[in-house]
């Protein structure tokens, strides 16, 4: 096991950041066991996916205190809503006395991103799930970070035991997220204006590199096809650029690498 | 101040329910659905691509605070995120610290220079 201690530490509180190669558990696969499973999701997620959802959920934290929604409800928003991008505009929105019908399309559409995840991800959860029931509630601990962290994980985790590494992984997350929301409502983000920039700034650059790792070929034709034609078309139609993005690159890559690939992952 | 005008229980609930809708929909077409198959295959694209986009949309064109840098900041940034983990041995938490330490260091300066 690599560990790698962080040498310029963004903020004041000591984080493990371990980055473990998840090709690296330990052990054969006789020897992982769902305990093995659930310290290695948790040794995972403690670097940099609980960093950034600590300080990305800090500043949701600091914007709904200046938009004086209360903790418990900016607490259940990170909980329930659980994509950034959907409780931004929450935020916005409502401080701009948007109506609530408004609103609530507003964030729809700013987490859309989540069916094409869901459909692209628990198939792989549910394999041996004697109720069926469940996955309606383990969809809602997926975020681009437990999305992306389990597909990299996947591969070296037995097939039985990968809900046992997402949830893991999932929850981790989920604790850091709601830990960030606290301190940044509390105020404990009194730190330089560059600094505080570069940590918003954390989040894309995190989410760029940790997809860019992704080991799926039609996978990685794809996020360069998103990554080009995404800004513009964003620029284009705010509300419906990101999702013509999906269809269109994902299309494009679909075709660009050919239907025999299909299967192949995980 | 606020001008808002809706309750705040309404408003997460509302907010709660328009995401749990991708969610769900998710979730009902997941299971029926071959993950082996060209559709499943498909979908995973499209999600990659999304995602994609989402992230460079946060970059090229941030809202909020960020929007508050100039672009070459952030490229350069990045670009360096990227120099560090393919010329590097694809190690995610150096590729990513070395390009934010980075962007803080120039956004520092820039604050320096007025």
């Amino acid at each position: 096991m690599r560990l790698i201690m962080s040498t310029g530490q963004p903020i004041g509180i000591r984080f493990p950041l371990i980055v473990v190669p998840p090709a690296k558990l330990n052990g054969t696969a006789s020897t992982i066991t769902a305990r093995s499973v659930r310290r290695q999701a948790w040794r995972d997620a403690s670097g940099l996916p609980s960093l950034v959802l600590l300080t990305s959920m800090t500043g949701f934290g600091a914007l709904a205190r200046d938009s004086e929604l209360g903790l418990g409800w900016a607490w259940l928003a990170t909980a329930g809503i659980w994509g950034l991008p959907g409780q931004l505009a929450m935020v916005e929105l409502y401080v701009s006395g948007t109506g609530l019908a408004a609103i609530a399309v507003a964030v729809g559409l700013a987490n859309a991103r989540f069916l094409p995840m869901a459909v692209s991800f628990m198939p792989l959860l549910a394999t041996g799930l004697r109720r069926p029931l469940w996955l309606w509630l383990l969809v809602q601990l997926m975020s681009i970070n437990s999305w992306a962290g389990s597909l990299r994980a996947f591969p070296t985790v037995p097939i039985a035991l990968r809900r046992n590494y997402y949830v893991a992984f999932a929850g981790q997350c989920l604790l850091a997220g709601l830990l960030g929301t606290g301190l940044g409502y509390m105020g404990a983000a009194a730190l330089p204006d560059s600094v505080t920039l570069g940590l918003i700034f954390l989040n894309p650059v995190f989410f760029a590199i940790i997809l860019a790792g992704t080991p799926h070929r039609p996978g990685q034709v794809a996020l360069l096809a998103g990554a080009l034609i995404g800004p513009p078309l964003f620029w284009v139609n705010p509300d419906w650029g990101l999702l013509l993005t999906g269809v269109v690159g994902g299309t494009m890559a679909f075709l660009l690498t050919g239907s025999s690939s299909a299967g192949s992952r995980a | 101040m606020t001008t808002a005008s809706t309750a705040p229980w309404l408003l997460v609930t509302a907010s709660i329910a328009a995401t749990y809708v991708w969610r769900g929909a998710g979730v009902y077409c997941a299971t029926r659905i071959d993950p082996q198959g060209r559709l499943f295959a498909w979908v995973t694209c499209v999600s990659y691509a999304l995602l994609a986009g989402l992230i460079a949309r946060m970059i090229v064109l941030p809202v909020g605070t960020l929007s508050s840098t100039p672009l070459i900041d952030r490229l350069l940034a990045v670009g360096l995120s990227f120099a560090v983990y393919y010329f590097g041995r694809r190690r995610p938490l150096r590729a990513v610290l070395s390009g934010v330490v980075v962007f803080i260091l120039i956004s520092a300066l820039r604050d320096a220079m007025g």
